[in-house]
């Protein structure tokens, strides 16, 4: 038992955290989401690293880590609530890597892992990136993955101009793709959404501890200061379900179920009081457009749109647990 | 990242596993009869030690098992798990014990630890006064030195298990002309004399599991001194350094048990079908689900670091929060039958509000959160 990141995987986290503060500091998110493109400096880069076949096996390309080192570039890459298709790339690689035909494999993993493949991510209604990708991951409702080849777009608008949404109405061809699927998405996503969390929470300090009212530091009244412990606790528990979920893709697939329902409830209502909580912390500058936290808080709202709301998995896991309390299995 | 027992932690569980089923307690008591409970339970505390088992988390020259932290969990969420109550002596064992082998010379660590382990001697903390609640150094039991020793002035409150109590952990101010934290003793004081009078307080639930201290000239002699004269607050510091190590798990498992049972209950009336129960008793799941987590996050940073990360101190925040939201749930459920006098589920509720109190106010928990592990300034 030892519930943390090894100290490859910190390096990992370490390198990343510091190369997108340079590359994709908020005045280059800032400078895609109102241009309304995405950062392909920044995307160049990301591929030439070979972050979008993390998680896909060396034979085709990729790093050959796991769903861990995927969450923990996903975690980062939300950090810097960065400009770019990364996520959905890498995840739809992972998931093809992981619940694939050997077809689906060799058709898909080159092109994803070295950049030249697009690929989008969600749901019929919401899929982000969508439009303009070779092939996209689709779950419905009932939490089955399927993937759909030159999928029929209709791009659309919404609150979050950092990351591209499309609604998918069909595509070339369709095929189911294998158990895990959705649960493997859920953990990515949750990732970003614990990264995202980290960022309004760090941006909040750093403003509470310099901004001053009555003489002292704000950050030191208890209303503020123990806000920010509450969005801290929020955080925590957010990450501690997304590596659980990340963990189990890959070492213990029976629990992923479980744990990609944790991790999704959790990351689905966490992530968005953080982000609403650091635009009260930052007082009136936080609710203006030139404060950066809005960024976050669009975001957290259109990944906890992505993840299909923190309800439904909330009354998926009493079921479990239901289950679980009538078929005692010692 | 590795979220499987070792093969060795998964032989410390199994053994210990076949050592709760060998040794089934009988029936337990009901918690309103006090005396009868804790007679079991300092029953099962002996049959712990005959088995070795009493404190897994001590070093084994002083009876222990030398257990690492994971096994010293996995040792109470056994405890738990098999329906077992906590050891009578639980704060001899995790907070007296602890603290003097830490702080103890040779005579008093021969002289206090074996009686800890059989529970033959009970231990009681005397830490909380009615004016130093949050504000513990600020306490005002007076000890005065005399021809052969101290003499004890004050009054303490909290001290769960005072009743049966040899030996109580105390703290008092020896030094009035120092800054408040510098003139503070650790005393181990018996509890058997005529200055101290123990005087049960009725808590909301109506029974006493607490009790007030009166000491009124109580002796303390020189040798019962713990780690030296003025040097009470660092050595009150290991004790409540102590104080969650282990528990946190034990909690948790009672937390997932309790929440089980209400599920089960909730189930067989088809409540579990409504969206609305469901999506509560899902979060009460991903609360008590996380609060795991976070406890073996936390093994992890005190293994590798020697000192719990940012979510040591977030889990007995969540655990109160959450004990408190699912016996509220339940009364909620259950309807009015869960509110008669009697029924477990009301008293769960009740016992539960001192959750967010007992052991660090959820007030100040964040307090310590936002400067500690946030770097906010002092709170005003």
């Amino acid at each position: 038992m030892h519930f943390d990141l090894t100290e490859d995987q910190k390096e990992i986290k370490r390198v990343a955290r510091e190369l997108l503060a340079e590359r994709s500091p908020m005045s280059r998110v800032r400078l895609a989401a109102e241009g309304g493109g995405y950062d392909s400096a920044l995307w160049r880069e990301v591929v030439a690293l070979g972050w979008p076949g993390i998680a896909v096996p060396e034979a085709f390309g990729g790093q050959g880590m796991g769903a861990v080192e995927l969450a923990v570039l996903a975690e980062e890459l939300g950090y810097a609530c960065a400009a770019s298709p990364f996520l959905s790339v890498a995840v739809a690689a992972s998931v093809i890597a992981c619940a694939g035909t050997d077809e689906q494999r060799s058709r898909w993993l080159p092109g994803l892992a070295d950049g030249s493949v697009r690929a989008g991510l969600g749901s019929a209604e919401l899929a982000a990136d969508a439009a303009g990708a070779d092939v996209v991951v689709l779950i419905d409702d009932s939490g089955e993955a399927r993937l759909v080849e030159s999928p029929v777009c209709e791009p659309i608008q919404t609150i979050d101009s950092t990351r591209s949404y499309a609604t998918v109405a069909g595509g070339d061809s369709e095929a189911p793709l294998g158990l895990g699927a959705a649960d493997r998405v859920r953990a990515a996503l949750a990732a970003e959404v614990v990264g995202l969390s980290q960022r309004a929470l760090d941006m909040s300090l750093a403003y509470v501890k310099e901004r001053k009212q009555f003489g002292v530091p704000v950050g030191s009244f208890q209303a503020v200061s123990h806000r920010c412990a509450q969005m801290l606790l929020h955080t925590e528990s957010a990450r501690s379900t997304a590596y659980f979920a990340a963990w189990a893709a890959d070492a213990d697939p029976a629990r992923l179920p479980e744990a990609a329902a944790l991790a999704a409830a959790a990351a689905a209502d966490g992530g968005r009081e953080v982000a609403a909580s650091a635009i009260q912390a930052h007082g009136g500058i936080g609710f203006t457009w030139e404060a950066d936290v809005h960024w976050l808080y669009k975001r957290a709202q259109l990944d906890s749109a992505l993840l299909g709301g923190a309800s439904r998995h909330r009354q998926a896991l009493a079921r479990m647990v239901a289950a679980r309390v009538a078929v005692p299995t010692g | 990242m590795d979220l499987t027992f070792s093969e060795r932690e998964l032989a410390f569980r199994d053994e210990l596993r076949e050592w709760l089923a060998d040794n089934q307690l009988a029936g337990e008591p009901r918690y309103e009869d006090e005396d009868a409970h804790y007679a079991w339970r300092r029953d099962f505390q002996r049959r712990l030690a005959e088995g070795g088992w009493a404190a897994v988390h001590w070093p084994v020259e002083y009876g222990g098992r030398g257990a690492t932290l994971t096994e010293s969990a996995i040792f109470f969420e056994e405890l738990a798990r098999a329906g077992a109550p906590l050891p009578a002596n639980v704060l001899g064992l995790l907070l007296a014990g602890p603290t003097i082998m830490t702080w103890g010379d040779a005579s008093q660590k021969e002289r206090y630890l074996p009686p800890i382990l059989t529970a033959e001697e009970i231990w009681c903390q005397g830490f909380s006064e009615p004016d130093a609640g949050s504000d513990l150094a600020s306490l005002k039991t007076r000890a005065v030195r005399d021809r052969d020793g101290w003499v004890v002035t004050g009054q303490k409150v909290w001290t769960s298990g005072a009743q049966y109590s040899k030996w109580c952990m105390l703290v008092a101010r020896t030094d009035t002309e120092v800054p408040k934290h510098k003139g503070l003793t650790y005393f181990l004081l018996d509890m058997e004399q005529p200055g101290v009078q123990v005087v049960p307080l009725r808590q909301i639930t109506g029974s006493p599991e607490f009790n007030e201290l009166f000491i009124d000239g109580a002796r303390v002699p020189e040798e019962n001194v713990l780690g030296g004269v003025g040097n009470g607050w660092k050595v009150a510091l290991t004790t409540l350094m102590n104080e969650r190590a282990g528990l946190g798990f034990f909690l948790q498992v009672r937390l997932r048990q309790q929440l089980d049972r209400l599920v089960g209950e909730a189930a067989s009336s088809g409540g579990v079908d409504d969206p609305v129960v469901a999506d509560r008793l899902g979060d009460l799941h991903l609360r008590t689900e996380t609060l795991r987590l976070m406890a073996y996050r936390g093994l992890a940073s005190i293994e590798r670091y020697g000192q719990p990360g940012p979510e040591g101190s977030l889990t007995k925040w969540l655990w109160s929060d959450t004990n408190q939201q699912l016996t509220q749930l339940a009364a909620d459920l259950l309807g009015p039958s869960a509110l008669r006098a009697g029924n477990p589920w009301a008293y769960e509720l009740l016992r539960a509000r001192g959750n967010s109190i007992e052991g660090g106010t959820t007030e100040v928990l964040k307090n310590i959160v936002a400067e500690r592990v946030l770097g906010l300034p002092k709170a005003r």
